[in-house]
Formats: structure tokens, sequence, C-alpha cells
């Protein structure tokens, strides 16, 4: 791997830009393998590296039906934070935040990660008595996240309206101020590359058609359509195609795929300084390093697996940027799209082993995995090495809907999903 | 938005519909003699299907009532809607989760 430093960029400067080396191999599929991870987006490029790199896995492919970061990973609103009132949400979100913090270095790779502030407002008595107790909750968990008044809202992010016109007028908000954004497509490109520095094959334009399993049950390889590949052990981490691959094993898991869209607007000079959130009227709005504002939308209320959904949900979160921002209402949109999110009953992931031997499923991100990339693919990393949970990621069982122990972020989240 | 043929009020937009999930889930006769899995499986596992997809729909802002749709999930296009009680066609029943 061609290692990136302000040297590096110098020399290759000096000679036109012309001695940069691929960033990863486009190599065929080996006959088999130690472990498969089926997906290629952040989650499971991430899971990829650290097996290679944490638990002296190496010998693993990543398939990928389409190209990497293609999917979820290069269609999300790019926020991080920690601030989920439950323990083992807590538990978990952090340590992909603390990975975030030193992710850069640790790729060699620039994910630009931002801790520039995630502000999430209040609108009613219910909103602030219930993100109070996030903050509560957050501090005895040792993570950071601070009540602001209105004023203080308006001093941290002066584009807010916090005056006394609005159909739903701010009443405060939550920081915290380790949240932030990053690059979604360098943690992906990031990943890719040390994961492939380290021998993992990233094999890109390969549909899973099939799970092989023995006659005693074990999963023992994959077909694709480009062949046949053998596996001890498969890690499933498809998004919002988890369903239709767990099928292929006979799994059924609690979850359904639902549209959700983010849109841009044009470029703009630095005018919003943070990330802001408000669950109760639906805008998540931060600034891009090019100029856009990046929005990100609810999903549609039907499933689907068409990556795009309704303008009127759009449209709904636009009526309420334009009132918590007035500036923006003579912003026009550029671009949107949508990402195919699957969701589970709690909103809260299921990173696990399943029913059948040597099959692992790392899914249920719903609407916010991006955040959780780093801890989510070093948790299941560990998961699949050594054939059994690691401690954070032990509640996030499929079993716990049988069992009651749901994580209930759903009912913690306090709005109408 | 969906243009949504309501089976008693004709075709709507999408907005006057509320979404009801999965069709066709017969709430267990005597839950109690269910195990924990088959209680669990009854609440909370779906088809999630990616293909031709039954649902219910529920006209929340018109006549109230609610039907099923037959929809594809790699389309969003409704193929048909039809009253409660009533099953999908053959040529429906034939899509696999």
């Amino acid at each position: 791997m061609q290692k990136f430093s302000a040297l590096s960029l110098l020399r290759a400067g000096l000679t036109g830009h012309a001695g940069w080396q691929r960033q990863w191999r486009s190599p065929e599929p080996k006959p088999g393998y130690d472990v498969i991870i089926v997906g290629g987006g952040g989650h499971g490029l991430a899971t990829a590296y650290y097996l290679a790199s944490r638990y002296g896995v190496k010998n693993v492919a990543v398939l990928e039906k389409g190209w990497i970061g293609g999917g979820n990973t290069g269609r999300n609103t790019t926020i991080i934070r920690s601030n989920y009132l439950f323990d083992e949400s807590a538990g978990i979100y952090e340590h992909a935040l603390k990975l975030w913090e030193g992710l850069s270095q640790e790729l060699n790779y620039n994910v630009m990660y931002s801790p520039r502030g995630v502000l999430m407002l209040a609108h009613n008595i219910h909103d602030v008595q219930s993100f109070k107790r996030h903050v509560h909750a957050n501090r005895l968990n040792g993570i950071d996240n601070e009540w602001l008044s209105p004023e203080e809202c308006k001093e941290f992010c002066p584009p807010l309206n916090v005056g006394g016109s609005m159909r739903y007028p701010i009443l405060g908000g939550a920081l915290q101020r380790r949240g932030g954004t990053a690059r979604h497509d360098a943690v992906a490109w990031g990943y890719a590359r040390a994961a492939d520095a380290l021998g993992v094959d990233i094999i890109e334009n390969c549909e899973v058609t099939g799970i092989r399993r023995a006659p005693t049950g074990e999963v023992v390889g994959v077909d694709t359509t480009r062949g046949s590949i053998n596996a001890k052990r498969i890690g499933v981490v498809a998004a919002g195609n988890t369903s239709t691959v767990m099928n292929m094993a006979g799994v059924r898991l609690p979850l359904e795929s639902f549209p959700l869209q983010a849109l841009v607007s044009e470029p703009v000079k630095p005018i919003f300084p943070c990330v802001v959130m408000s669950n109760t009227i639906h805008a998540y709005i931060s600034q891009s390093d090019k100029g856009e504002m990046v929005i990100g939308a609810g999903t549609d209320v039907y499933t689907s697996y068409t990556q795009r959904g309704g303008l009127h949900i759009v449209n709904h979160t636009l009526d309420a940027i334009c009132e918590l921002v007035p500036a923006f209402r003579r912003l026009r949109m550029l671009r949107n799209w949508g990402g195919i999110v699957d969701v589970t009953p709690d909103r809260s992931p299921i990173v696990a082993k399943t029913p059948v031997s040597g099959l692992y499923v790392n899914c249920g991100w719903g609407t916010g995995g991006f955040k959780a990339t780093p801890g989510s693919g070093e948790v299941f990393a560990s998961t699949i090495a050594k054939d059994e949970p690691n401690k954070i990621n032990a509640p996030f069982t499929i079993e716990r809907f049988r069992d009651g122990a749901v994580i209930d972020e759903a009912a913690a989240a306090a709005v109408a999903h | 938005m969906l243009l949504i043929n309501c089976p008693y009020c004709g075709p709507r937009p999408e907005a006057e519909f509320a979404n009801g999930g999965q069709a066709h889930i017969a709430r267990p006769a005597d839950p109690m003699s269910l195990t924990d899995d088959e209680w669990a499986a009854y609440l909370y596992m779906r088809d999630n299907t990616k293909g031709l997809h039954h649902e219910r729909w529920r006209h929340a802002n018109g006549c109230g009532r609610f039907f099923n749709a037959s929809r594809d999930t790699t389309t969003d296009v409704i193929k048909r809607t039809y009253r409660m009680g009533e099953r999908p066609e053959a040529e429906h029943q034939g899509a696999k989760p």
C-alpha cells in the first residue's frame, strides 16, 4: 500500500500526479476463504478490516453486488453521534465514536471526521423532558451531552430561528460536542484500501445468489454471479437486502426494508456550523465541505426496494427546515435520492450469531447506521473470529425479541416513527 | 406519491391512506398454547418480500376502511387492491418472500 503523507503528496505533485497506485486490487474470487463478508458497504468493509487487523483472520473476501460504498454508505447524511438513551446502545455507539476519533490515522486515509457538534432540538415540553433524561443518562455512561437554552442554541448555531413565530418553537436543545460528520465515501474507500493492504479480497459486481450448507447444517459457501465460493464462516451485512440474503439460508429476521431519502442544496458559503436534528418535526441538516446543505428526510410508510421515495416525504422535511432556518427558504435543491434501510421493531441493530452454524448477521441499523460503522465492524469481526459475541454486541441478538429484552430506542426517541 | 385504488372509493393519493404492514397474518386462535418462539414470530417476524408483497392499507382520511393491496416492492407498482376477507389471486400467491 502506497502510504499517504504530506511528503508523498508533494512528491506526486512534482511529477504531475501520475504515480498514484490503485487503492485496492480487483481480484478474481479464490475457490475458498476462511470468512466471506456479504455486502461491501462501510459496515462490511470495516468488518473485513478489523478481522484482518485485530483478529488475525486475513483469508477474507468481501462480496459486493454493485460497487463498494454504492448503497447506503454513499447515500446517508453522514451524521455521527453516540447520545443514545439505553446502556446497550451507549456501549455500541460510543465504541464507534471512540474509533472515529482515531480513524483517519489508523487507516492512513482522511475520512474527514469533523466533531462540529450535533444539536438535537426540543419543540415541546415532552421533548424537553425526554432530552434532559438523555443528557443525564449519557453522562452516567461517560458520554458528553449537555442541555442548551434557546439562546444558547442560537449562539451555537446562529442561522436558527428561535423567535416566537414558529408553529413548533425551539425550547432548547441537547448538544453532543463530539458528534459531527465524516466523509461517507472516504470511509468506504479508506476501509477498502486498508483491508486490501492486509490481504482481503474485495470483489465487486458479485451478487450472492445462494448460501450453501452441509447436510449437518453448517454453512460451506455461497453461490454468486461469479461462481461458487467456499467459506467456513459467512457474515451477512447487506442492510436493506439482508432479509433476501438470509432467506437463502432459511433464517427469518424481524426486519422490514423502507426507502429513506436525502437531498442536497446548491453549494453556498459556510453558514451552518454544526449538525442540527429535530426528531419532532423531522429535520436533519448539516453543511458539507463543498458547501451543500445536506438534508435527511424520513422513510416512506411502505416497504420497498426501489431506492427512491415519495416527494411528499421530502417536502415535509423542507417545510420544517424553512421554519427552523428562514434563510434557507431561497436555497434551491440540487439532487435527492433514496436508500433502502432495514428496520427492526425496536430500532436497535442485530449483530449476532444466527441459528445456522457459521452464519452471522449484522443488520437492522435502520435510519442511523453510518455513525456506527467502525464500532459495528469491530464487534462483528470479533463475533465472527471468536464465534461468540463481544460483550458490547452481546445484547443485540435476534432472540431478544423472543425473550422480551428489546432495546427500545424507538420509544426512547420519543417521536412517531 | 402512490396512487392507491381504494376498493370502496376508487383511486386516491397515498396521503389519504395509512399503511398497515404485511397482510394475511392471522392472530393465533389460542395464544396461550404458543411457545415463545411462535409468539415472537407472530409479533415480529415479517416476510419483507422483494417482489410481489401483500399489505394492508387503511383509507384513513377517506372511508376509514381497511383493505389489502398487492404491490411489487421492486417497482412500487400496485397490481391489485382487494377487500378484507378476500385472498390474493392465485397468480399472486406464487410470490414467495
